[in-house]
């Protein structure tokens, strides 16, 4: 298989990532400018006329493009798992330079910048197979204003379902105004510490828009949202409607001890996009 | 109010100005986050290679391209302004800095130092980072880039129009982030 067109396929993703939001934001955020009256109006309106710029000049919408995090599902017939890794770091390191993407890779032991988006265990990719000969690799841009809000929290499950909720009310308002609201929020329930974490980063990945299939985590994703909204936070923290676009859960069972909560918050930049690789090494950004 | 003004910003100016007041800023400002900040709280204001008198100052990490020897801002929206707030009081207390740009708000200490030298906070919308390079003419100088790296480094730019800004913090201790 052809390693730079590869490379080229992972390029043009980021590319997509950080110069286009998916339809289902601009929905989302376009239904909020029509709400939304003042100071939020005027911060949506220029979110917006960012969003088309970044989509016409071909430019990262915003100069924190983030630490890249690729989900990677590999179908077990898939014939380049073994330069998939090092197809996706180089593909960092040209696209940094090349589209460009602003260096955020800091060795936290001497606080120097590593200059390309690499370093130790970075970009962060999580692997996983599927049925197939495929490979589909979706990329989640996150910059750090946002991701600087995570929380998680080891609940006694005594406390439920309201417990949780209030966890994660909590979380969104002490975050306030900084991780660049209207924010899409993503829960993981369940699991381990880790865990947690994980499900809520990968619910961000799922559409604004959508629901759980699960109607009773469907019905808790509709109640965290309207909770959210009516703290009146808003867009940029100016006060507003619209505090967040949606919310997201995913959970894991749980040990009967434990009940941990992880809470993922992405901003109103929700950047992703996916990519197929078939098996003659052909490919398609989606 | 809408407004569409030159820096340096005068003293009557900046106390006529209120909280959900717009404006269009045209001038030199500066980029500082938290390795600025903390680089400049630790020496003094002699020793630094620029002086900040005049300018906004801008909770800013751009993402920039050298262009045939010359700097290109392609994508410079604000960063989150709580991270500077230990530092802040102390900055507008030595120079003279009357406009802070950021995004996220600020706390206490800051709105009592906007208070008692005569300046606001005023928010551009986070995330907005193509329309904010779009109002940088100019990148006039780098200070600190080996040593802290592009996001971390002081940026000299000279803006026109740049803008909305909501002045979200103002020189009378009002802030849109209270009883939020």
């Amino acid at each position: 298989m052809d390693t730079k067109h590869l490379e080229d396929g992972i390029l043009q993703l980021i590319l997509k990532a950080e110069t286009e939001i998916p339809p289902d934001v601009i929905t989302a955020l376009k239904q909020a400018y029509a709400v939304e009256t003042g100071a939020a109006k005027v911060q949506l309106e220029a979110m917006l006329a960012n969003v088309e710029k970044a989509k016409n000049k071909r430019c990262p919408m915003c100069q924190d493009t983030g630490i890249l995090t690729f989900f990677v599902n590999i179908g077990t017939r898939f014939p380049a798992t073994g330069i998939l890794k090092q197809v996706i770091e180089q593909a960092v390191a040209r696209a940094t330079l090349e589209i460009p993407l602003r260096p955020n890779t800091v060795d936290p032991m001497r606080s120097t910048n590593h200059g390309d988006n690499l370093g130790s265990y970075l970009p962060h990719i999580l692997w996983d197979f599927e049925p197939g000969d495929s490979a589909h690799i979706i990329t989640l841009p996150k910059g750090s204003g946002s991701e600087n809000m995570s929380a998680l929290q080891m609940l006694s499950p005594s406390v439920g379902l309201d417990g949780v909720k209030r966890f994660v009310v909590e979380t969104v308002k002490k975050a306030g105004g900084r991780p660049c609201p209207p924010i899409v929020v993503g829960v993981g329930i369940g699991g381990s510490a880790d865990l947690a974490m994980n499900l809520g980063k990968r619910a961000l990945l799922r559409p604004v828009g959508t629901h759980h299939t699960e109607p009773l985590i469907a019905q808790l994703e509709k109640d965290l949202l309207e909770i959210i909204n009516k703290t009146g936070i808003g867009p940029m923290g100016l006060g507003g409607k619209t505090t967040a676009l949606d919310v997201h859960v995913e959970v894991a069972h749980r040990h009967p001890a434990s009940l941990p909560v992880g809470v993922v918050i992405q901003c109103w930049a929700d950047r992703r996009a996916s990519l197929v690789i078939h098996p003659d090494g052909s490919w398609e950004v989606q | 109010m809408e407004y569409h003004v030159s820096l340096p910003f005068s003293s009557e100016f900046v106390k006529k100005l209120k909280i959900n007041d717009v404006l269009y800023v045209t001038g030199k400002i500066f980029t500082a986050r938290d390795s600025a900040h903390q680089k400049i709280r630790g020496m003094k204001p002699v020793d630094l290679p620029f002086d900040p008198s005049g300018m906004g100052l801008y909770h800013c990490g751009p993402l920039m391209k050298k262009e045939n020897d010359r700097w290109i801002a392609v994508s410079a929206g604000p960063t989150t302004s709580s991270r500077m707030e230990e530092f802040e009081d102390i900055l507008l207390d030595r120079f003279d800095v009357h406009l802070i740009i950021g995004k996220g708000g600020m706390g206490q200490r800051t709105s009592t130092a906007l208070k008692k030298t005569g300046s606001v906070y005023a928010a551009f919308p986070g995330g907005a980072g193509v329309l904010a390079a779009e109002k940088i003419t100019k990148v006039a100088d780098v200070y600190w880039l080996e040593e802290l790296g592009m996001p971390e480094a002081v940026w000299v730019l000279e803006v026109t129009e740049l803008g909305p800004l909501v002045v979200a913090m103002d020189s009378t201790g009002q802030s849109l982030y209270k009883g939020i």
